[in-house]
């Protein structure tokens, strides 16, 4: 139900095997990691020889091909689980709150358990890999008991390493939701495959080194003061024995033990790694550049043709991906070019063009309308609506209700983990604690999470079920990736009518309410960067259109794109406008910081960049094609003289 | 088959070149027709750093310290090598394992560079001398102009200079921008934004600086915070760069590094393209259609990449690395010169790949097109000889003229740097025809050479002298093609160029021939 019919062929023909490529690419190149963690792990320097008979020997036995199954299963599953929850479009929380909420969401709490247990799984590997002291969980004790009876005694060794992979499993998936691992991002240049991943693989490998350093810290001071609990647990639930004579681990002296620290550290970097790799082939693989036919005399393929996919909402990687054809299309090929200014046979109708120009210009008018809503809505001072301002806010937004939601529409993408807090709060016994978000609801700045929130304080209120029923909607299987166009159209909160009522009666904020205000207003330039989440698509729309118009002052015989020059242009002007003025706001142009090293995209941060950039380019490429011709065009008085500015060189 | 004996002669002492009519070079005498349109930098008007920020350094470094501290800046200064280097000077201080251990370590990683500087000897040179070695600047070091850049589309102009700042001389604003930074540094080359009315991209030494100038700001001295600051370890220092015609990625090459990076200047991220044979990249140009990069290296082999699929060639060249090059304005032709030789070679290429074929379909040899090997013209004041090495070449935008800036041997009096300008036509034949020398003023050398990139009655080349002298030189001639959509804004009607009859016979070469 997350594709539509027409978009599922796709998703069938192409996703799945590219999919199923990088998964099987990543499988077939575990045993090289493999190798490599045997050969770390048995690193001494002083017996090279017999470090290479044990490693050969580990390599070779029954417990490593069983291992080696093991953990292919377990990439086979990150596989899945990245292809389940990847997103092109990035999921950017405008608050803390926002960003708790995502953290909070079941299926992400499934997407961290499921991953925790398959860091236990790589832990046990590990474990048995390594050998020595640590392959067992349990050992027989050295001494007797009281009755002279022997017992299988824990093996604490073992069950670090046990502990140590679900931990960073799971501290992989949480800081995956913070870095955006499973955002999906298209690349500057078109490469080879090959050479991507070539290109990617030492980064992923500092990346995992750096990484696993920070969780093996992290995990080590964890276990200090909290290990005797799983030791215990482990014990009681087994029946196992503790070693009296063995020390614990969760002593200084027992931690303070440098090979099993190291031993830790490759451990966790090899998990880290075999996991990169695969999110960074999958990544590679899905974002490969993908031809549309532009037309197609068969009417079967006509779905399948770049103007009908083009107009498609989902899947979003669709679209993405045949804009991205667009664009490529537009710069590199004068063949299929002429396609697109064919004319229909019979009939003499530019359809392609007319609609790949629809589309397009579509896409432009969308963002335009977001950003001017955006910018009607912040309030003079250049901050998110405060509490104070919410009840005149209230009348605006009713009256222009369709554009107050088209400007949290890129907010509305992390609703969807946001609305856990719809299930624990509403379930709880801490309802009340939901009062405090009531005052400033009304802002058309609440984070959804909040909205969400509130929505169900009062179940017999009419909006109990409407707004119950996108979530219930969200449980659909893509939800990550997906669209707002799918909720705006088809789930009740498009109307502005569900905007959740504001309570006149606002409560005194409490100590809570304030709170969380604080913690609201901390990332101001987050509602910048989610205004333009989906920038990318309009980059390539705005090259596309570029390029083209550009083509057609040579290549174009019958005019086509003559008749829909005004428009593209009074359009791209109208968005270089509001994008100007998007960018006269605070924290609008200021950068982001340079992120660390890290393997998550950070790309999305600096997109309105890009697109202010690109735009700018896109309206001189047609103008110095055209040059004094664009004279001819009609265009309104306003739009002449921004147009003028641009021939003079003086934007 | 030499082509410079076919040349007329080089103009009697005190004449320059002017410009050119009807088919000829004119000249005159320089005090007199000093043209308004010139500028000069007198050296002594530059206000010279005296020292250099790494000489200063020691006589300002706090030395009581803690060793910690020190350790921690060497480790941000210097990296590695740095905080070795400082620990082991600091021997009094820590543990003799330490600095011994250190000492050790740093040994071997000069033995390691030393080994690695023997495959590639450039490597073992300082920053400055390998901006000079691979610049496209004759005698970098010494220029009192450094860098110059028009700006692709309108008539304005930017001047890197000694000092390490940049003007911006437009001719229809009164104020000049000055641009200085922290980081401008040694600047090797410049070039605007296509498609941008402000964006210029600065390769400087440790970083490449993309400055914003507000074409309509009156401001004379905008603030560092108008450029960005494009870095990338181990790119440094960079020597060239270059935008793609359609404005949309920058290119930077390193000598040190073996990766050449193409920037996303709005996102301020970069995507390194290694190939590590050559063991740099020296030298870039982006064909005006956008479908090849030139990337020289180091090392006596070159590489032509493709712009879709980013797949390169690769072309060994038999004595030394390509100096120079430039492409026809259909980008369908490139022109190189190699270091050690005196000819100028030209490559063939299949027009832009469509993008269903995707392999990159290439001439399988390149062919000498002129031979410029060292020719003596008897003059009125003695003998003059001219040819030898080329240090760059330059294709005016319409593919009419070929500017060639020879080397010279500094060393010789009657031997000096001199440009040659050769007539070319690429449709339907590649053609290339003597036009003349273009000479300044009397022991002044020309450094560097750029033509404007869209002058509607001709070309216009620009020659920035040793003097500090920036000069230009018209080419009136009418084109006998049809103007760069996009370059020349609208399309004019044809004009069917009269060429003279004797032309033919002195062709120096044409493709019918080879």
């Amino acid at each position: 139900m997350f594709a539509a019919d027409s978009g599922c062929w796709f998703t069938q023909k192409v996703l799945c095997w590219r999919a199923a490529a990088s998964v099987a690419w990543s499988v077939l190149l575990l045993p090289a990691s493999t190798a490599a963690f045997v050969v770390l792990s048995k690193l001494s320097v002083l017996h090279p020889v017999q470090m290479f008979a044990d490693c050969v020997s580990v390599l070779l036995s029954a417990g490593s091909v069983f291992s080696f199954v093991l953990l292919a299963g377990v990439i086979i599953m990150v596989g899945f689980l990245t292809f389940e929850y990847y997103t092109v479009i990035p999921s950017i929380a405008c608050s803390k709150v926002a960003l708790l909420g995502q953290l909070l969401h079941p299926r992400q709490l499934l997407y961290c358990l499921a991953h925790g247990v398959m860091g236990v799984v790589v832990g046990w590997s590990c474990a048995v890999t390594i050998g020595y002291r640590y392959e067992r969980l349990a050992y027989l004790c050295p001494q007797k008991d009281r009755d002279g009876l022997l017992h299988m005694c824990l093996n604490e060794h073992h069950l670090l390493l046990l502990l140590e992979g679900g931990f960073v499993g799971l501290s992989h998936s949480l800081l995956g939701v913070i870095q955006n691992l499973n955002y999906v991002s298209f690349g500057t240049v078109q490469q080879h495959k090959y050479l991507c991943f070539k290109a990617s693989l030492p980064l992923a490998a500092k990346c995992s080194a750096a990484q696993a350093f920070y969780s093996v810290r992290n995990f080590v001071l964890l276990y200090f003061f909290l290990g005797h609990i799983p030791r215990a647990w482990m014990c009681k639930s087994l029946s196992l024995h503790l070693d009296s004579s063995a020390h614990p681990l969760d002593s200084i002296s027992g931690l303070l033990d440098l090979s099993l620290l190291y031993l830790l550290w490759i451990s966790a970097t090899y998990l880290l790694f075999s996991w990169y790799m695969t999110l960074l082939l999958f990544r590679i693989f899905v974002t490969e550049a993908y031809s549309f036919p532009v037309q197609s005399t068969f009417t079967e393929e006509a779905p399948q043709c770049l103007p009908k996919v083009l107009s498609e909402k989902q899947p979003m990687i669709l679209k993405f991906l045949a804009l991205q054809d667009l664009s490529l299309l537009s710069q590199h090929s004068p063949s299929r070019r002429s396609q697109v200014f064919s004319l229909s046979q019979p009939g003499g109708h530019p359809h392609n063009w007319n609609a790949i120009s629809k589309e397009c210009l579509s896409l432009l008018a969308d963002l335009t309308q977001r950003l001017v809503s955006y910018h009607e809505t912040v309030a003079t001072n250049g901050r998110t609506k405060s509490l104070s301002s919410g009840s005149d806010r209230k009348t605006s937004s009713e009256s222009s209700g369709t554009e107050d939601l088209a400007s949290c529409r890129p907010t509305f993408l992390m609703k969807t983990p946001a609305s856990v807090f719809l299930r624990s709060v509403g379930a709880g016994p801490q309802s009340p604690l939901t009062s405090p978000f009531t005052p400033d609801l009304d802002s058309p700045f609440a984070s959804p999470t909040l909205r969400q929130l509130t929505s169900p304080v009062d179940p017999g209120s009419p909006w109990h079920g409407v707004v119950q029923s996108p979530h219930v909607m969200r449980r659909a299987p893509k939800l990550w990736s997906t669209s707002t166009d799918s909720q705006r159209n088809g789930s009740p909160p498009a109307s502005p009518a569900t905007l959740p009522t504001p309570k006149p009666e606002s409560s005194k904020p409490s100590f809570l309410a304030q709170f969380f205000q604080n913690r609201r207003e901390q990332l101001p330039e987050a509602s910048s960067q989610a205004l333009f989440a989906d920038g990318q698509a309009h980059i390539w729309a705005l090259d596309g259109l570029s390029y083209l118009v550009q083509a057609s002052f040579t290549e174009d015989q019958f005019g086509v794109v003559q008749t829909t020059l005004p428009s593209i242009l009074s359009s791209m002007l109208l968005l270089q406008e509001a994008v100007d003025r998007h960018f006269k706001l605070p924290h609008a142009s200021s950068k982001p910081v340079r992120s660390t090293i890290s393997l998550g995209d950070s790309s999305h941060k600096t997109l309105r960049f890009a697109l202010r950039a690109t735009l700018k380019t896109a309206i001189y490429r047609i103008t110095t094609t055209f040059g004094a011709h664009l004279h001819a065009v009609q265009l309104s008085a306003e739009h002449r003289k921004r147009l003028q500015h641009f021939l003079e060189y003086k934007e | 088959m030499c082509s410079l004996t076919l040349f007329p002669p080089p103009l009697p002492d005190g004449q320059t070149t002017l410009c050119e009519s009807n088919n000829e070079l004119l000249s005159g005498n320089n005090t007199q027709n000093a043209s308004p349109m010139s500028l000069h930098f007198p050296r002594e008007s530059l206000k010279l750093h005296s020292r250099t920020e790494s000489s200063s350094k020691a006589a300002f470094l706090d030395h009581s310290e803690t060793l910690w501290m020190r350790s921690a800046a060497a480790w941000r200064d210097g990296g590695l090598t740095g905080l070795l280097n400082e620990i082991t000077d600091s021997n009094s201080e820590v543990p003799k394992w330490l600095s011994v251990g250190s000492g050790c370590i740093l040994a071997l990683l000069r033995w390691m560079s030393s080994f690695h500087g023997s495959l590639f000897p450039h490597l073992t040179l300082s920053s400055e001398d390998m901006i000079a070695e691979f610049s496209q600047v004759l005698n970098w070091s010494d220029c009192v102009v450094r860098a110059f850049a028009w700006h692709p589309h309108t008539d304005k102009f930017a001047v890197a200079l000694l000092d390490e700042s940049i003007k911006i001389y437009n001719p229809k604003s009164t104020t000049t921008p000055t641009l200085k930074h922290r980081l401008q540094r040694n600047v090797a080359a410049m070039q605007w934004k296509p498609l941008c009315a402000s964006a210029l991209a600065v390769a400087c030494q440790n970083c490449v600086l993309v400055w914003h100038v507000d074409p309509c700001s009156l401001s004379a001295r905008p603030s560092s915070s108008c450029a960005q600051v494009l870095s990338h370890p181990g790119h440094a220092p960079v020597t060239s760069i270059a935008w793609s015609p359609s404005g949309a990625l920058l290119l930077s090459a390193s000598p040190m590094d073996t990766s050449m990076m193409v920037w996303d200047v709005a996102a301020e991220s970069c995507v390194p393209l290694q190939r590590v044979g050559g063991g740099g990249v020296t030298f870039l140009s982006w064909s005006p259609d956008g479908s090849h990069v030139l990337a020289s290296t180091p090392s006596a082999l070159f590489r032509v990449w493709e712009t879709r699929m980013w797949t390169c060639e690769r072309w060994p060249c038999l004595k030394g690395r390509c100096q120079s090059g430039c492409w026809s304005p259909d980008g369908s032709r490139l022109l190189f010169a190699v270091e050690g030789e005196t000819v100028i070679y030209a490559l063939t290429f299949a027009g832009a790949p469509d993008i269903s074929t995707s392999s990159l379909k290439g001439p399988q040899a390149a062919a000498v097109v002129a031979d410029l090997s060292e020719t003596t013209f008897h003059t009125e004041d003695g003998d003059l000889i001219v040819g030898g090495e080329i240090q760059s070449l330059a294709w005016d935008p319409r593919g009419e003229r070929l500017a060639v800036l020879l080397k010279g041997d500094p060393q010789a009096t009657n031997r000096p740097a001199i440009i040659a300008v050769f007539k070319t036509r690429t449709s339907p034949i590649f053609e290339l025809l003597p036009c003349g020398f273009v000479q300044g003023e009397p022991g002044v050398e020309p450094r560097m050479m750029q033509f404007h990139p869209n002058f509607q009655h001709g070309a216009l080349l620009t020659v920035c002298w040793s003097s500090g002298r920036i000069t230009h030189v018209p080419f009136y001639f009418l084109t006998s093609a049809v103007p760069l959509v996009g370059l020349s804004g609208s399309p004019s009607l044809l004009h069917p160029l009269e060429r003279p009859a004797d032309f033919a016979s002195q062709s120096l070469f044409t493709e019918l021939l080879s």
